[in-house]
């Protein structure tokens, strides 16, 4: 069920009308129901995924919080008798216990995750070899349907079991509770990933609706629509012809496909977060915010720091830091130092890190090489960009131009087209076409094309232009507004009138302008498919 | 408190790290210098931190780094 | 005291808090009624047949006789020519592919207003066993008013990817008809101008039959259950109320009727003790001439062919059905002078549209340049 139908809109009111009317303490048992019959919309069949997950997850945590309380009760009872070597040995061999229900716990969870999603992948490419080596035998694709939203829940869980590990709470001892948290609706379809410590609270409480829950929620989930209808889904109709194309679009169309692209996933992709954070914010249940205006990002490492940050950050508290600060990881960086030198040996735990990582974030995304080249490109800048550093801040001391206005404008544009360009590589259907298309860029000059008009071909109207140039300026203006603090408590200042008003142009604009309906293909969130 | 102060000014000179507290929360420093910091850390005080110590609020300041290092030596 | 009125201050501007929301939601709402009207195809001009469902609502609702089928009643049936010759009241529930479910909805609409004493079906449409196209649902279903029956008819007629609710909500089918607005859409806005004579669209215009088409061999001639169903329902439905029921099949040659149908029909009509009247097989009897009486090579009757057929039909109802002849009663006479008035009036028009452009411009003909 997308977001995005009037089914979605009636499934909520529904939700939220029985919630309203159940008892306190029942209430997150319906949202765990509603959670599962939303589940079923994608088909049936899909349940045991999700089911396996979380209560995989739920005996694993359950045996970790055992064992550490054995240990500590141990620790207590003989505080006197142990010496403290006797003391340390006697952790370092529970936490091996925990370790092992830790691995094998994710074992089965990533591995779920990896037979479903990569499989064709791994079968494509040893056909591709089997196929260079000049053989006949061809593997058949085993076409895994991959359940909704399995890619952000199975993070999700592992998050928490990683957290119970690491004893930073305790564990959930309510199976049930724990199956809401992995499958809780509006995070299903594309995230946000969210942390345990961050929604037990509310997302059991089952607190009641407050006029002010409901209007905010409801104002975000209307400024998601907004994004997603009257954007996104327009736009993505030039994006696809552009990229579906490629002979009759080359040279400046990239260049504008680039761009179009970069809108449509940044209205589609925010606007069905805000959606999904909307709807949890009816319910008084804090989602964890995905995105802090990336294309104002002046460097790409920043930008990763404010775009999907939900599993950036993700990345680096489970994967980043504790590979790099492993310690394998520090004795290989010890012995580089001693035996190649200083500047490799300081930068091999980030680097190794820093490219498994990308490596992972790239496949992650999907199952491609586009993917993988996609996320080592982006790890390549961010390890330049890194090391050029230094030199920047010469360059900048020299020209005193470092924090000027427009130095600031020229690096938030230069990153908005490097990650526009490595984006690209999720759009053309494979690597080596996608740097055709680049190189195109640069052989073919046919700027004056889009003025004669070429932008009329893309499969949008003048009408369609005229909606999405204000419609665009109005997404700048709100992230503009966004840097002095969060846009609706500002607009709550104003009088009644103008915050009516504001409401129901969107409203209206929603309804009319919207892509939807007969005469646009609905197409599905963009990151869904993740 | 001396060496890991000048750790902490071997990767940025221009900041005072004696008075700032929210070194994380502001972005002063970022994933790469904290993996930095604490490999010097393990060089110098021989101490391994694991990655469940690595939350802003033992980052957030040379005190606080400080601290985590005295509590990790002590175990 | 001091409490008291403190108390009642506060449920005052609480009151008149609630007051302003409520008249923000009706303004709101008001606005996009509007909005939604707006937006909504008018068919005045083009594609008239988009304005057949809805005109009946205005009718003063009392006919002895009740058509319901395609194009094949709503362009060959003159209901005012009933009127003049035979004095029979009628009314024309017809609209483009209307297809047998859809009929049967409208019948069960129709008869929550009143009870004719005969009603009529065109057959054609059991050709078709399951929806067709969205364009023809919505031509049909959008002109009805919001009600029960009307759910039951989407929901028997919908496609699989259309949605329900656009039905209820038709912006939100219409939307994006921004773009295209003209002038017609605000003329029309509030009122639309009757196209209809009782549910019969009116051609004078001329394309004379070239070739009789042969019809291609199919698969399989029986008609679908799903039709059966229906039209098992709409006999039930004429049964239990009392209303005979009558079949047929309107002498348009194409899309060709089968004999292999025809006998279907034929053993329907025995089996439930039911008239099936095949009108291609009396063209001549009925004096149809199909190089002068249709208007698109034999798909429609023009004005000349629905005269003589419910001329000939006329004959048929008023001396086997005894259908009353109202010509003398005053109430009815007021109704059907306006009618007829109209109906020549339009004639009129339409002859002066085809000398001033050669084709009926404002009667959904599309030119001939095209």
């Amino acid at each position: 069920m997308l977001f995005t139908t009037s089914r979605f809109i009636f499934f909520l009111l529904g939700v939220i009308l029985i919630y309203q009317l159940l008892p306190q303490k029942f209430r997150w048992i319906w949202l765990l129901i509603s959670s599962y019959i939303f589940y079923c919309f994608s088909g049936i069949k899909h349940l045991i995924y999700i089911t396996v997950t979380s209560f995989s997850t739920y005996l694993a945590s359950i045996m970790l919080d055992r064992i550490q309380k054995e240990q500590a009760s141990y620790l207590k009872e003989n505080k006197e008798s142990l010496s403290r070597e006797e003391r340390k040995a006697y952790k370092a061999a529970m936490k091996s216990r925990q370790r092992r229900w830790l691995v094998l716990c994710m074992l089965l969870n990533f591995g779920i995750l990896a037979v479903l999603k990569y499989t064709d992948f791994m079968i494509a490419n040893i056909n591709g070899i089997l196929g260079a080596a000049g053989s006949k035998r061809q593997l058949a694709f085993m076409n895994f349907v991959l359940p909704l939203g399995i890619s952000f829940y199975t993070f999700q869980t592992m998050g928490y079991l990683i957290d119970v590990y690491r004893e930073k709470y305790p564990a959930e001892k309510n199976p049930f509770k724990l199956a809401l948290f992995t499958s809780f609706f509006p995070q299903l379809i594309q995230g946000p990933i969210n942390r345990f410590d961050e929604l037990k609270e509310s997302l059991f409480a089952g607190r009641k609706l407050t006029i002010n829950n409901v209007s905010f929620g409801t104002q975000r989930i209307l400024w998601g629509f907004f994004k997603k209808l009257v954007i996104a889904d327009r736009l993505l109709v030039a994006v696809s012809t552009i990229i579906h194309n490629t002979d009759e679009y080359q040279g400046v169309y990239v260049l504008v496909g680039m761009f179009f692209y970069a809108i449509t996933l940044y209205a589609d992709f925010t606007g069905g977060i805000d959606i999904a954070i909307g709807v949890a914010e009816i319910f008084g249940i804090p989602f964890r915010e995905n995105f802090e205006r990336p294309f104002f990002s002046k460097s790409i490492a920043e930008y990763w720091r404010r775009w999907h940050m939900s599993l950036s950050s993700w990345f680096r508290d489970y994967m980043f830091y504790p590979i790099s600060v492993s310690k394998p990881m520090l004795d290989l960086s010890k012995f580089c130092r001693k035996h190649v030198g200083d500047w490799l040996g300081k930068r091999i735990p980030i680097y190794l890190a820093s490219i498994i990582v990308w490596f992972t974030t790239g496949i992650w995304h999907g199952a491609a090489w586009n993917f993988v080249v996609w996320g080592l490109l982006n790890c390549l800048v961010i390890l330049v960009s890194q090391e050029c550093t230094p030199l920047y801040e010469k360059f900048h001391n020299r020209l005193k131009v470092g924090n000027s206005f427009w130095y600031r404008m020229f690096q938030v544009l230069r990153t908005f087209w490097l990650m526009s360009f490595l984006r690209t590589l999720d759009c053309y259907q494979n690597v080596g076409l996608t740097f055709r298309m680049y190189s195109t860029i640069f052989t073919r000059f046919n700027l004056m094309e889009l003025f004669r008009g070429g932008l009329m071909k893309l499969g949008l109207t003048r009408y369609d232009y005229i909606v999405l140039v204000p419609a665009v300026c109005l997404l700048l203006l709100v992230s503009l507004t966004g840097r002095k603090g969060s846009v609706r408590k500002q607009l709550s200042a104003k009088p009644v009138m103008v915050r009516y008003l504001v409401y129901f142009a969107i409203f209206l604009a929603v309804l009319i302008l919207g892509a939807y309906g007969v005469g646009y293909d609905s197409s599905q969130f963009i990151y869904s498919r993740f | 408190m001396d060496t890991i102060l000048e750790i902490l000014r071997g990767l940025h000179p221009d900041i005072d790290f004696e008075s700032c507290d929210s070194l994380v929360d502001d972005k002063i420093i970022d994933s790469f210098d904290i993996v930095s910091i604490i490999s010097d850390l393990n060089d110098e005080f021989d101490i391994t931190i694991p990655a469940e110590e690595i939350v802003p609020e033992n980052f957030n300041s040379a005190k606080a780094i400080y601290a985590m290092v005295e509590r990790l030596m002590e175990e | 005291m001091k409490v008291k009125r403190i108390m009642s201050k506060l449920k005052f501007l609480m009151h008149k808090k609630f007051l302003a929301n409520l008249a923000a939601v009706s303004i709101a709402l008001l606005i996009i009624i509007l909005l939604q009207s707006l937006l909504m195809p008018k068919y005045v001009t083009a594609i008239p047949e988009g304005n057949l469902v809805r005109e009946y609502y205005d009718e003063v609702k009392k006919h002895d006789l009740i058509f319901i089928g395609d194009c094949e009643v709503f362009s060959n049936f003159s209901p005012v020519t009933l009127w003049e010759k035979y004095g029979i009241t009628s009314y024309i529930r017809g609209s483009a592919q209307q297809l047998v479910w859809q009929s049967y909805y409208l019948l069960k609409e129709t008869l929550t207003y009143e009870k004719p004493k005969v009603v009529v079906f065109n057959v054609l449409a059991l050709k078709y066993n399951e929806p067709q196209k969205e364009a023809y649902n919505r031509l049909t279903l959008d002109g009805m008013k919001l009600s029960p029956i009307k759910l039951e008819a989407v929901k028997a007629s919908k496609m699989e990817d259309e949605s329900f609710i656009s039905y209820v909500f038709p912006i939100l089918r219409y939307h994006s008809r921004w773009s295209e607005l003209t002038a017609e859409d605000f003329k029309y806005i509030f009122k639309r101008d009757t196209v209809s004579h009782n549910g019969f669209l009116m051609r004078v215009d001329v394309k004379p039959v070239t070739t009789v088409p042969e019809g291609r061999k199919l698969a399989d001639y029986q008609f679908g259950e799903n039709s059966y169903a229906y039209l098992d329902k709409i006999t039930k439905l004429c049964k239990d109320n009392g209303i005979e029921l009558i079949l047929i099949k309107s002498p348009s040659i194409y899309p060709y009727w089968y004999k292999e149908w025809d006998e279907q029909m034929v053993a329907y009509a025995e089996k439930n003790n039911l008239r099936y009247i095949n009108f291609l097989d009396l063209t001549d009897e009925i004096g149809i001439d199909y190089s002068t009486d249709t208007y698109d090579a034999g798909l429609h009757l023009n004005l000349s062919g629905a005269e003589k057929l419910s001329d000939y039909f006329g004959r048929i109802l008023k001396d086997e059905y005894g259908l009353e002849d109202h010509r003398n009663d005053e109430e009815y006479r007021q109704i059907w002078e306006k009618k007829v008035d109209f109906y020549y009036a339009m004639k009129e028009d339409q002859y002066r549209e085809l000398k001033e452009y050669g084709y009926l411009k404002s009667y959904g003909a599309a030119s001939p340049d095209n």
